[in-house]
């Protein structure tokens, strides 16, 4: 692959290399190919073309036609025909194109593919993992910018995964496709190409140098339900998933906040002993995420912390979102959720 | 809704069993049956003046759309942006045969031309594109997403395929208040594979529905030809199976257009319900502004544009009648005049205000 730094190679581990996300998420597809022939990739303009976001780049061209293949532009055949695939025993790894595109496949998802393990008694399952990229901040306006997350993590029978580094998404997308559950994958496509820390008017830096991008070459898995403690600290915690790992890193960084930010990686399973652990040390809680507020997933951890963390709780636990609007097409970065509401939040907690 | 289906011929479409001349084109429905009256007469008779107003409208759609280009690269519109350079015939031959503000259009997400053709001022649609407060939806929308009540368009919308039930809910509406209008529903051939399309094919048939259905086939969804999607690539035989007459047209002749639009509109304006319209088209530019390109070769874009040009066809034909070059100079520089204007309008504009993210998202503000 172009634009591969090569590390040294310790003897004693697997080389590591520094991979964007887009291209550890190539690896990872590709290496399931490799290892599974069960494994299956269909999507609009994933083969031939390689994927609007390159995600699939060389893979039809590596392992065929039949198992790297374009569909129709038709959501709700694509997710309905990978819930049969997988139910006769495929791994079949469909990719919507964004997020946004999604709920004409709800349907299938929500009535066929969370329910057929249960309604079956478990004579029938739907080991499908659908790849989608989420989020906005790519000036896409009200169809190319949703995290409709909260969604899928409503619908019992379903899994929902987040990963915020290169690393990250190969090792939990190689566990997703590995998973016997349906599993939604959201990728958050601002971050594909560099970790973007909500400063819109700097320039994006690219992976190559970030801890998150040191990928180890060959399959290894990172498995679901595991959070990660990107730094740890004791003034208060902040929870966050994807895109927003990396803006609530940079406010601290730049506010000198001594907070530990835990990467969820997965909504459902939640790392529940994490989040707990952690509040309990600090006694304060923030919530970030890019979706819209009412109903969003940080309704729920911050309806779980304080179930199980409320006599160790200095403060209300803040959550900072996206507005209950639409994406809008202009006024963007007053839409998201960037350092300066990170900054506020972070001043009331400390302040309380 | 047993007021719109029963209105006009007396049969209800939940009624007692029945028999197939009950069905829309009854017993000998066929699919070509319009399709042979077009051939008969497959160009329209314009005036000269007429056809001058069309290609007047067409080249005012490829100078708007080369100058959204520039503006893109210059940074000033964002985010997603999709041209309609090559398909100007389609919108301007349809669109001048329907009466506006009595017929409704809606359309996916390449919506600048229509709403160019329909005379909408291009200053409001490129503040749309860059985002602007004077835009037609104070920027909130974007290229994608634009409307107009004054012209009964109701938009530009960026989920592929979903206009098409819409189309079919206006169609509805226009049957139920007896209004004499019918709805224009355009989708891509791309869009032509959406499950939601052929349940609004079965309900437009079943109702009877004044609704043309138009697929502007431009030969590629993205980076997918229509071969490597479509079991079916002859899009005006999609309506076979709901009994729904198709013609396949040539929609890089907008008199040939026009031609179908006057074949269409009668059939559907006498009550017959819905047709279905293959308008074979081609887009010059890639599918939005960071398109690569690799699907196609250079050669066959540029194939197109030697041969098969509209506006340069247009030209020709008005030539032909006698129009000077001067004139058609004179033209334009005119439309580069107003499109310059446009541009300039969308830069100066300021952007709406941060309080406009919450207007308009429910009837009450919260
Ligand atoms: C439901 C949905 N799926 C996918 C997309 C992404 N997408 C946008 S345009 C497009 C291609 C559509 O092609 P076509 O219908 O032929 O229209 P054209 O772009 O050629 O005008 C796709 C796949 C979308 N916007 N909505
Ligand atoms: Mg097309």
């Amino acid at each position: 692959m172009a634009g591969i730094e090569e590390e040294p190679v310790s003897l004693a581990e697997a080389p590591v290399r520094s991979l964007s996300m887009i291209e550890a998420i190539n690896d990872a597809l590709d290496i399931m190919l490799e290892r599974d022939p069960d494994v299956i990739l269909l999507g609009e303009d994933i083969g031939y073309f390689g994927g609007v976001f390159r995600a699939t780049a060389g893979l039809q061209q590596k392992h065929g036609k039949t198992r790297v293949f374009d569909t129709p532009i038709s959501e709700g055949g694509i997710i309905g025909v990978a819930v049969g695939m997988g139910a006769y025993g495929l791994r079949p790894v469909p990719e919507i194109q964004f997020a946004d595109y999604i709920y004409p496949g709800l349907d299938q998802l929500i009535s066929e593919a969370a329910r057929l393990r249960y309604r079956s008694a478990g004579e029938f399952i739907a080991p499908m993992t659908v790849r989608s990229p989420f989020g906005g901040g790519i000036f896409g306006g009200q169809t190319h910018s949703q995290s409709p997350e909260a969604l899928f993590t409503h619908v019992s029978g379903l899994k929902t995964v987040v990963p915020s580094t290169p690393h990250d998404a190969k090792g939990l997308l190689i566990s997703a496709i590995e998973d016997n559950d349906p599993v939604i994958f959201f990728e958050p496509k601002r971050i594909y190409n560099g970790p973007f820390d909500g400063y819109y008017d700097k320039p994006t830096k690219p992976w190559k140098g970030h801890p998150g991008a040191r990928v180890p070459e060959g399959y290894y898995s990172i498995p679901l339900g595991k959070a990660h403690t990107v730094r740890s600290g004791s003034a208060m915690t902040v929870l966050a998933y994807g895109t927003m790992v990396h803006v609530a890193e940079a406010v601290c960084r730049d506010k000198g906040v001594d907070a530990e930010i835990i990467d969820l990686r997965t909504l459902v399973p939640l790392d529940i002993e994490a989040v707990e652990n952690s509040v309990e040390k600090t006694g304060r809680c923030l919530v970030v995420h890019e979706a819209t507020r009412t109903s969003g997933f940080g309704a729920e951890l911050a309806a779980l912390v304080q179930e199980r963390c409320f006599y160790h709780l200095e403060a209300p636990v803040e959550r900072v979102t996206g507005f209950d609007t639409p994406y809008p097409h202009s006024l963007e970065w007053a839409y998201f959720p960037g350092p300066i509401r990170i900054g506020e939040a972070i001043d009331r907690l400390m302040e309380a | 809704m047993a007021k719109a289906a029963t209105s006009d011929s007396g049969t209800t479409a939940s009624g007692p069993a029945r028999d197939s001349s009950d069905q829309a084109g009854g017993d000998n429905f066929e699919l070509r049956s319009l399709q042979d009256s077009f051939e008969s007469e497959k160009r329209y008779t314009a005036s000269q003046d007429e056809l001058i107003g069309f290609y007047k409208q067409m080249l005012l759609i490829r100078r708007f759309e080369e100058k959204a280009g520039q503006l893109y690269g210059l940074g000033l519109i964002g985010g997603f942006c999709h041209l309609y350079i090559g398909q100007e015939a389609v919108a301007v031959g349809l669109q001048s045969a329907l009466q506006e503000g009595k017929d409704s259009v809606i359309t996916g997400y390449r919506d600048h031309g229509h709403m160019l053709a329909y005379g909408i001022d291009p200053k409001v649609i490129m503040a749309e594109l860059t985002g602007r407060q004077a835009g037609i939806s104070h920027g909130k929308g974007g290229s994608m997403h634009m409307f107009s009540t004054e012209h009964a368009f109701y938009g530009g919308h960026g989920i592929v395929g979903a206009q098409v039930s819409l189309g079919a809910g206006l169609a509805f509406a226009h049957k139920y208040r007896d209004d004499g209008g019918i709805c224009l529903a355009y989708f891509g051939d791309g869009a032509a594979n959406q499950g939601q399309v052929y349940e609004s094919f079965n309900m437009a048939s079943l109702w009877q529905l004044p609704i043309v259905f138009v697929v502007e086939n431009n030969q590629y969804a993205m980076g997918t030809s229509v071969k490597r999607s479509s079991a079916e690539t002859e899009f005006y035989r999609r309506g076979t199976a709901f009994r729904i007459p198709g013609i396949a047209v040539n929609g890089m002749d907008v008199l040939e257009v026009r031609r179908a639009a006057e074949v269409a509109f009668a059939h559907v304006r006498e009550g017959n319900g819905p047709v279905l319209l293959e308008l074979n088209t081609y887009r010059y530019r890639g599918h939005s502004m960071s398109d690569p390109a690799k699907y196609r070769t250079r050669e066959e874009v540029q194939g197109v544009r030697e041969t098969s040009d509209p506006i340069e066809r247009a030209k020709a034909e008005l030539a032909g009648m006698g129009v000077d070059e001067e004139t058609l100079k004179q033209i334009d520089k005119d439309i580069r005049a107003a499109v310059a204007e446009a541009a300039d309008f969308a830069e100066k504009s300021p952007e709406p205000d941060a309080s406009e993210l919450y207007t308009d998202v429910l009837v009450e503000s919260y």
